[in-house]
């Protein structure tokens, strides 16, 4: 822990900035999100910081909300996907036989269908809230963290020290959370960090395509559908939430990568 | 001399470590050797893990492994030193004047290529002979060393040969290019007994007929007592004692030296059989899952309380088999095990807590028997709260008082085992068995992965334990100086069968049948000469029948 190299420092400052905005959005907002405050796409200026939108809203506040509910919403997705994908796969990893095959096949044929498509479909049917999106996110994604955690695990647990919990006559709850998941957490942390990611994206494209947060409430790729327009008559606006994901997802990923640096080299390692 | 060989002079050779939390640093782990080596001689380095043998062994081709670098010192090879060479000159060297033989010659051969070709691959390299002259050159080699078929031997790809024949075709690819020094690091360990004989054989007559210099690396004395004329004993990277074979062997100058020679000079009483055994194993078969094949055939053994049944033989006999149809981790098809008076079930899941709980288990591999994540505490503390209900300080005490037992004491209760020696990671493990306050505890191969001193040491333990607890051991082991040293009982295996069962005193006497008589004789003993008499016996005898 004495030496974080400077990549990792960079990306753990710009994570912890946008994490801060996220929480303390309604005290560091200048305007309300839906709060109409001056002219169609005004320029920046000391009044409006990043200029305004398409109908006169503060672009600054829209993007400190729409943050919030981009990063709330991802936050909570990959908690579920990692949850669910985690347990599940842990459990076909140590029960093996009928509950492996059933569980993995199943997950093969929820991968075969592209993940967008098959969210497209379900949100079309279904009433979109921010409860659904986050179940429908964290469910299809928890098939990724199923493949991962299953593998991890399949590799433990033919250690001997499994081996001798369930000689001791362990019940399955202790291999899993005592002999399993202390081994295979960093592998999990690092890979966390790259699903929020997708997650962020994913949310930004459901919502650009209409089918992810509603109005009132602003997201990132919202903003970025809301905006598109502007593009042609030379107005950045739909730059600046493009921008946000980009530097989100580059510095989640200069952090993750630092975890897993220190996960391989120092394989075993009780630090690791 | 003018034919000094190798002359190496204060060698220092240095690591990086990075110990976690801390800065990287530089750390020495060879201080100052020196030694030289004759023309055609050979010299046995012999340590125990961690002495430094295999490091300076590789030093002879200037060679460092995995980030260790040499800081100081010359290594003089036929009159030059080597370390001032630039890289090129070096890749001149090695391959051509001195070749490396490897411990694990299966991980050392490329299984996409035929033998022949990595055989001769540094002989053309290096211009030596051309092609059909360097196959010839293997062939003979081959012949040499006692392959089948030495002809047609190099058509065939590495999976197809066993072990033993392998680790043959490795020497005769470090002879092959005709090189003056050999460097031979544990060539014969990964061997089950009875191959380990042929090999060394065929090396040793092979290092004979060739003329070539060697190094020899071992951490067993009886093996390198056989083939080196000096040996030098390495102790925590410095030299503890340089002498002629005899002298070292017979007349041993420091006390590291001796204990190294008398090791497994435990003392043993055998105890008599009682009338009612702890363990009784009737007709037992086992297979795999999926396979038609019986890996365990009709196998029938007892043991009685406070006692030790040593279970004997080669990989592949099935040994490890009966253990895990034992503790049921393995179902028998077909067959009894009464355990304590009670028929055990087939199946672990079907076993009441205490028939766990009386029954346990400690690993040939303490590293990967105890979760990493664990502290001392928590793993030895498991059982007693799993199978006592005991908690907070009265289980915090009941796990001090086991790390005394071990001898170890309360300071390691925090530690995870990353932060132990291979010694005190066994002891650990035993203490975890122990905390169970089992009947039984089946010993697979618990000292195999260790140094013989600190070997000896856990099997004092054992001893001890078995004294004060009066707990049964079934140990498993292919190691006949351990069995000489802890058993009661002994049951032979081979190919899945038991092939001579009884009390220590019968089945260590003869008339041996032959299988047991070829395992007992193939134990390398610690006495000069001892192979040329086993191989002299032996052809003697084939050819008598």
């Amino acid at each position: 822990m004495t030496r974080i190299p400077l990549s990792a420092l960079i990306g753990l400052a710009l994570t912890g900035i946008y994490f801060f905005t996220a929480i303390f959005a309604d005290l560091i907002a200048p305007y309300d999100v839906a709060e109409i405050v001056g002219g169609v796409w005004e320029p920046a200026s000391s009044q409006f910081l990043l200029g305004t939108d398409g109908i006169g809203r503060d672009l600054l506040s829209r993007m400190i909300y729409g943050g919030q509910t981009t990063i709330l919403v991802a936050t909570a997705a990959t908690l579920l996907s990692f949850v669910t994908g985690s347990l599940l796969g842990f459990t076909a990893a140590v029960m093996g036989g009928g509950v492996d095959q059933a569980l993995s096949r199943g997950v093969d044929l929820i991968m075969a269908i592209p993940t967008l498509i098959f969210a497209l479909i379900v949100l079309s049917v279904m009433p979109v809230s921010l409860p659904v999106l986050i179940l429908v996110m964290g469910l299809l994604d928890a098939t990724r963290v199923f493949r991962l955690s299953r593998a991890v695990a399949v590799d433990i647990a033919v250690m001997d020290y499994v081996e001798a919990s369930r000689l001791r006559g362990e019940g399955r709850r202790w291999v899993i959370f005592h002999e399993i998941l202390p081994n295979a957490l960093s592998p999990l942390v690092a890979e966390m960090g790259l699903r929020f990611i997708f997650m962020v994206l994913f949310i930004s494209t459901l919502s650009f395509l209409g089918l992810g947060v509603q109005p009132p409430l602003a997201d990132w790729g919202g903003i970025v559908k809301e905006n598109k327009d502007g593009i042609i008559y030379g107005v950045p606006a739909a730059l600046a939430p493009a921008v946000a994901i980009a530097t989100l997802a580059i510095s989640v990923n200069l952090v993750a990568d630092w975890i897993l640096n220190r996960t391989t080299s120092l394989k075993g390692g009780r630090n690791g | 001399m003018a034919d000094t060989l190798l002359d190496v002079r204060d060698l220092k050779i240095a690591a990086t470590v990075y110990p976690p939390g801390e800065k990287p640093r530089d750390i020495e782990i060879v201080h100052g050797v020196s030694f030289t080596l004759q023309k055609g001689k050979v010299l046995g380095l012999i340590g125990e893990s961690g002495a430094g043998k295999s490091t300076i062994g590789l030093s002879s081709m200037a060679y460092g492994r995995g980030g260790v670098r040499i800081s100081g010192g010359q290594v003089m090879l036929n009159g030059r030193d080597i370390l001032a060479g630039n890289e090129a000159g070096l890749r001149a060297l090695r391959g051509k004047e001195v070749t490396y033989v490897a411990q694990s010659a299966a991980a050392a051969f490329n299984p996409a290529k035929r033998l022949m070709e990595q055989v001769i691959e540094a002989t053309l390299k290096h211009g030596r002979a051309s092609r059909a002259e360097a196959e010839a050159r293997a062939v003979k080699l081959f012949r040499k060393l006692g392959l089948p078929e030495p002809e047609k031997f190099g058509e065939r790809y590495p999976h197809q040969v066993s072990g033993g024949q392998l680790q043959r075709a490795m020497t005769a690819m470090a002879l092959c290019p005709e090189p003056d020094l050999v460097v031979f690091d544990e060539p014969t360990t990964a061997l089950d007994v009875t191959t380990q004989i042929d090999v060394l054989a065929a090396i040793k007559e092979a290092i004979h007929d060739t003329g070539v210099a060697a190094l020899y690396i071992t951490h067993d004395l009886a093996v390198v007592a056989q083939v080196a004329d000096h040996i030098m004993v390495l102790r925590n990277g410095a030299m503890v004692e340089y002498g002629d074979t005899r002298q070292i062997i017979e007349a041993p100058h420091e006390d590291y030296t001796r204990a190294l020679v008398s090791v497994r000079s435990i003392d043993h009483e055998e105890k008599r059989p009682t009338p009612a055994p702890l363990l009784k194993v009737e007709n037992l078969n086992a297979r795999y899952r999926g396979t038609a094949f019986d890996v365990l055939k009709n196998v029938s053994v007892e043991l009685h309380p406070g006692q030790t049944l040593a279970v004997v033989g080669e990989s592949g006999s099935g040994k490890s088999t009966l253990a895990r149809a034992i503790t049921g981790l393995l179902s028998p098809s077909a067959g009894r095990i009464s355990f304590a008076g009670r028929t055990l079930s087939a199946e672990m899941e079907d076993r009441s807590r205490d028939d766990l709980r009386e029954l346990q288990m400690i690993y040939q591999m303490a590293d990967v028997a105890m979760n990493p994540r664990h502290t001392v505490g928590k793993i030895i503390g498991r059982p007693l709260e799993f199978y006592f209900g005991l908690k907070g300080a009265a289980k915090r005490r009941r796990v001090i008082e086991l790390l005394d037992e071990i001898e170890m004491g309360e300071k390691f209760i925090d530690r995870y085992p990353a932060e132990l020696s291979g010694g005190q990671k066994q002891r650990v493990c035993i203490a975890r068995a122990l905390a169970a306050k089992p009947k039984m505890i089946i010993c697979d191969e618990v000292t195999s992965a260790l140094d013989p001193l600190v070997a000896d040491g856990i099997l004092k333990l054992l001893l001890d334990l078995q004294r004060i607890e009066g707990v049964a051991y079934l140990f498993i082991t292919h190691d006949l100086a351990t069995v000489r040293a802890i058993a009661d009982s002994i049951a032979v295996m081979y190919r899945g069968q038991v092939v001579r069962y009884g009390s220590k005193a019968e089945v260590l006497a003869p008339p041996f049948d032959d299988y047991t008589d070829l395992l007992l004789s193939s134990v390398p003993e610690m006495k000069l000469g001892w192979l040329e008499h086993v191989i002299a016996h032996r052809k003697m005898e084939s050819a008598g029948a």
